[in-house]
C-alpha cells in the first residue's frame, strides 16, 4: 500500500505532531491575550527563560531514548553553572577559554556517566544517581556560596535580541546592515538553541552511533545481535548528555551572571527535564522520540507558566494548576490501551 | 574453605561488613581525635536509628515499589501532605486522616500506572506535583501553625523501656512488609508481575490489582513516616519529605534489590537505610562540609553497587 511520505511521519511522529500543535496553540493564545500584544521584547524574556531547561531537556533525552534515565542533568548543569560562574569573564581569550572549560568539564562527566553505565554494568537509574550527588559535590567545592561574575557584554549580548548581539560587539555595522534586518528581532537565546541543537544533534541522530542509540531502545538484544556498537554508542549518549547539560548550565550563569550550588534547583531541573522528554512525545521505554521533541515539551512546560504572569492568578495555586496540567498531559498517553488489540501488549 | 552465600544475600553480606567499616573509622576517628568512643555507646546508636527510622519506613514502601520495576517519585509530598493534614486535622482524628491521605495517594498512583499505563517515573512525579500545589494552596506556603498531637509526639520521641518508640514503628512496619513479601500470595505475586508482568498475567495473576496494592503500601508507608516526622519536630513544614526521596531509592538498592525489579531481599533494605543513616552521622561527626559529604555519598554507591551490582551484558 503507497501512502503519501507526510502521512508515515504523522503516523510514527504522533506524539511529537500533537505536542507541535499544543506548544503552538497555546504560545499563539498567549499572544494574544498579552497585553501588550506579541513583540519583540516579549518573545526575548520568553526564550530567555526556556533556553536552560530547553538545553537540560535535549540531555535527558538522549539517555532515555537509549531506554535509561539520567538523573545527573540537573546536577551537571549546576556544576557546570558555577564553573562558568568562575571562568568566563576577563579579556575574550579568558571568556572564551571559560567558555570552552565550562564545556569540556560538563562533557567529561557525561563520559565518566557513560563509563561506569557500560563498564560497571551499573543500571543508568542509579548510577546517574549517584553520580549526580558528585557534580554537586564538586559544584559545592567550585562555588561554597552563591554569586561568580560573568562578562557582562556577553551576558547583555547573548540574552537579548540579534541587533543587541551585532550592537555590542560592533558586527555588521552595529547591528544595522541590510542583510540582518530580517533577522535582527530574534531572540538570541533562540538562535543558540537551534544552532546547538543543527551543528550537534542531526549530525549525531544520523551517525551509526546515533541510529544505534535508537535500536538499544527499540530492542538491546537485536541491536547487538547486529553487530552495532552497543557499547560506544551507550558512551556517546551520555558524553552528549553531559555536553547539552553543560550548555544549559554555561547558559544560565550568562544569563543570571551568577553560579548556584543549589541541590533543590538541580533536582527540579532534572524533573523537569523528565515532564519536558515525555511532554514531548519521546517514550521512556527508549526507541521513539527526539531531542527537537523534547525541546518542545520543554517550551510547552514554560509556556504554561507564562500563562500565570498574564491571567492574574493567584500565585497560591500556581504550582497546583503546573501539576495538574502535568499530569492530565501525560495521562493522554493512556489512549495507547484503547488501540491495543492484544492485551499482552499493554505489558512492554 | 569457602563460605557459600547465595547471590540473593551476598548484597546484604557486603552491605553488612562495610556498616561495620563506616562504625569502625568513625569510631578510630573520634578515639583520635577526642579519646572517645561516643559511635559505639547504645544511646547514640539508637538515637541515630530513631532518626534513620524515618527514611526506614520510606524506603520500606519504596521497595514494595521497585520489587515491581517501577518507582514512587510522590513519597516526598505525600509525606508532607499527610503530616500536614495530620497536623491541621488534629484530635484523635489526626493519624486516621494521615493513613487515609497515603492511601488515596498510593490508590490515584496505582490507577495511573496499572491501569492508564504512564510510567511510573512520569506519573508519580505529575502526582508529587500536584500534591505540593494542593499544599502550598492550603498553607499559603509557609509552614503551618498547627503542632503535632500528643500521639504523634509520644510515636516519634518518646521511649519504652529506653529504646525510642520511632524504632518500634519501624520495626512493626518492617515486620508486615517481610511478611508480605514472604509468606503471603500477593508478596509472591509482587515478585512474579516484577520479573516479567506479561508471564505473571498469564498465569492467573490479576498484575494491575497487584500494582496498585503495591503503590498503596508506599502511600501509606510515607504518611506514616510523615506522622513520625511531624511528631519528632512538634509540627508539619514545607518540604520536609524533599530529602528522603533520593536516600530511600539508594537504600533499597544498596541492600540489594534490582533497580528492574523482580529481586531483593527486605533485610538488605534495612541494611541499606542503617548504612546511608551511620555514613550520614559518621560524615556530620568527622564535620565533613556538604561538598565532601555529597562526593563520598556518590562514591560509596557507585563503590558498592561495583561490588555486587552489576549487571549481566545483553548478548541476545
Amino acid at each position: 500500500m503507497h501512502q503519501p511520505a507526510w502521512k508515515r511521519w504523522l503516523q510514527q511522529n504522533l506524539g511529537f505532531a500533537s505536542a507541535l500543535l499544543l506548544l503552538l496553540t497555546i504560545y499563539l493564545v498567549y499572544n494574544m491575550l498579552h497585553p501588550r500584544g506579541f513583540s519583540s521584547a516579549v518573545a526575548v524574556q520568553n526564550a530567555n527563560e526556556t533556553a536552560a531547561i530547553a538545553f537540560v531537556a535535549m540531555a535527558q533525552t538522549i539517555p532515555v531514548l537509549m531506554g535509561g534515565l539520567d538523573l545527573s542533568v540537573g546536577a551537571v548543569m549546576t556544576l557546570t553553572n558555577c564553573i562558568a560562574s568562575e571562568f568566563v569573564n576577563g579579556s575574550p581569550a579568558e571568556i572564551v577559554f571559560g567558555m570552552i572549560a565550562t564545556l569540556l568539564a560538563g562533557t567529561a562527566f557525561g563520559l565518566a556517566n557513560g563509563l561506569i553505565v557500560v563498564y560497571g554494568r551499573i543500571q543508568p537509574i542509579i548510577a546517574t544517581l549517584a553520580t549526580g550527588a558528585i557534580a554537586i559535590g564538586l559544584a559545592l567545592i567550585v562555588r561554597p556560596k552563591p554569586g561568580g561574575d560573568v562578562d557582562g557584554d556577553l551576558g547583555w549580548a547573548l540574552t537579548n535580541s540579534v541587533w543587541d548581539f551585532a550592537d555590542t560587539y560592533g558586527l555588521a555595522d552595529g547591528g544595522d546592515a541590510w542583510w540582518l534586518r530580517p533577522f535582527a528581532d530574534i531572540p538570541m537565546p533562540l538562535i543558540i538553541v537551534i544552532l546547538v541543537t543543527v551543528l550537534v544533534w542531526v549530525p549525531f541522530r544520523r551517525s551509526v552511533t546515533g541510529r544505534t542509540v535508537y535500536a538499544i531502545g527499540s530492542a538491546e538484544g537485536a541491536a547487538f545481535m547486529s553487530g552495532l556498537p552497543i557499547a560506544r554508542a551507550k558512551i556517546a549518549a551520555f558524553t552528549l548528555a553531559g555536553f547539552f547539560a553543560a550548555c544549559g548550565g554555561l547558559y544560565l550563569a550568562i544569563q543570571t551572571s551568577s553560579g548556584n550550588a543549589d541541590l533543590q534547583q538541580a533536582g527540579a531541573y532534572t524533573l523537569n527535564s523528565i515532564a519536558a522528554v515525555v511532554l514531548g512525545g519521546t517514550s521512556l521505554l527508549g526507541g521513539i522520540g527526539g531531542a527537537v521533541a523534547s525541546l518542545v515539551g520543554a517550551a510547552i512546560l514554560r509556556v504554561i507558566s507564562f500563562y500565570f504572569r498574564i491571567l492574574d492568578i493567584d500565585p497560591l495555586l500556581q504550582p497546583l494548576i503546573e501539576g495538574l496540567v502535568l499530569l492530565i498531559a501525560v495521562s493522554f498517553g493512556a489512549i495507547r490501551t484503547l488501540r491495543v488489540k492484544n492485551k499482552l501488549d499493554l505489558f512492554r | 574453605m569457602r563460605l557459600a552465600v547465595s547471590p540473593e544475600n551476598k548484597p546484604i553480606l557486603i552491605a553488612s561488613l562495610f556498616v561495620v567499616a563506616i562504625l569502625f573509622a568513625g569510631t578510630a576517628y573520634t578515639l583520635s581525635t577526642t579519646g572517645t568512643a561516643p559511635l559505639l555507646s547504645p544511646g547514640y546508636l539508637l538515637q541515630q536509628l530513631q532518626t534513620g527510622s524515618f527514611l526506614g519506613i520510606c524506603a520500606a514502601g519504596m521497595m514494595m515499589v521497585i520489587l515491581l520495576g517501577h518507582i514512587d517519585l510522590s513519597v516526598p509530598w505525600t509525606l508532607t501532605a499527610a503530616a500536614m493534614t495530620a497536623t491541621a486535622v488534629g484530635g484523635e482524628w489526626a493519624l486516621p486522616t494521615a493513613l487515609a491521605v497515603g492511601l488515596s495517594v498510593g490508590l490515584l498512583n496505582g490507577f495511573g500506572v496499572a491501569f492508564l499505563r504512564i510510567p511510573s517515573m512520569i506519573f508519580t512525579l505529575g502526582v508529587d506535583t500536584v500534591l505540593r500545589g494542593l499544599m502550598v494552596a492550603q498553607t499559603g506556603g509557609f509552614a503551618p501553625q498547627d503542632s503535632a498531637t500528643p500521639l504523634m509526639l509520644y510515636l516519634a520521641k518518646e521511649r519504652i523501656l529506653g529504646i525510642p518508640v520511632a524504632i518500634f514503628v519501624w520495626a512493626a512496619t518492617s515486620i508486615v512488609i517481610a511478611v508480605i513479601l514472604t509468606r503471603t500470595g500477593f508478596g509472591r505475586s509482587i515478585y512474579a508481575t516484577g520479573s516479567r508482568e506479561a508471564a505473571a498475567f498469564l498465569s492467573g495473576i490479576r498484575t494491575r490489582l497487584v500494582i496498585v496494592g503495591a503503590f498503596v503500601v508506599s502511600g501509606l508507608c510515607a504518611a506514616t513516616a510523615g506522622i513520625l516526622l511531624a511528631g519528632y519536630s512538634a509540627k508539619a513544614y514545607q518540604g520536609m519529605g524533599n530529602s528522603f526521596l533520593l536516600p530511600a531509592i539508594a537504600a533499597v538498592v544498596l541492600g540489594g534489590t534490582h533497580i528492574l525489579g523482580g529481586r531483593g531481599r527486605y533485610a538488605g533494605t534495612v541494611v541499606g537505610v542503617v548504612l546511608i543513616v551511620l555514613l550520614n552521622s559518621v560524615l556530620s561527626i568527622m564535620q565533613m562540609p556538604e561538598a565532601g559529604r555529597q562526593i563520598i555519598y556518590g562514591a560509596v554507591i557507585i563503590g558498592m553497587l561495583l561490588v555486587y551490582g552489576r549487571n549481566q551484558r545483553v548478548t541476545s
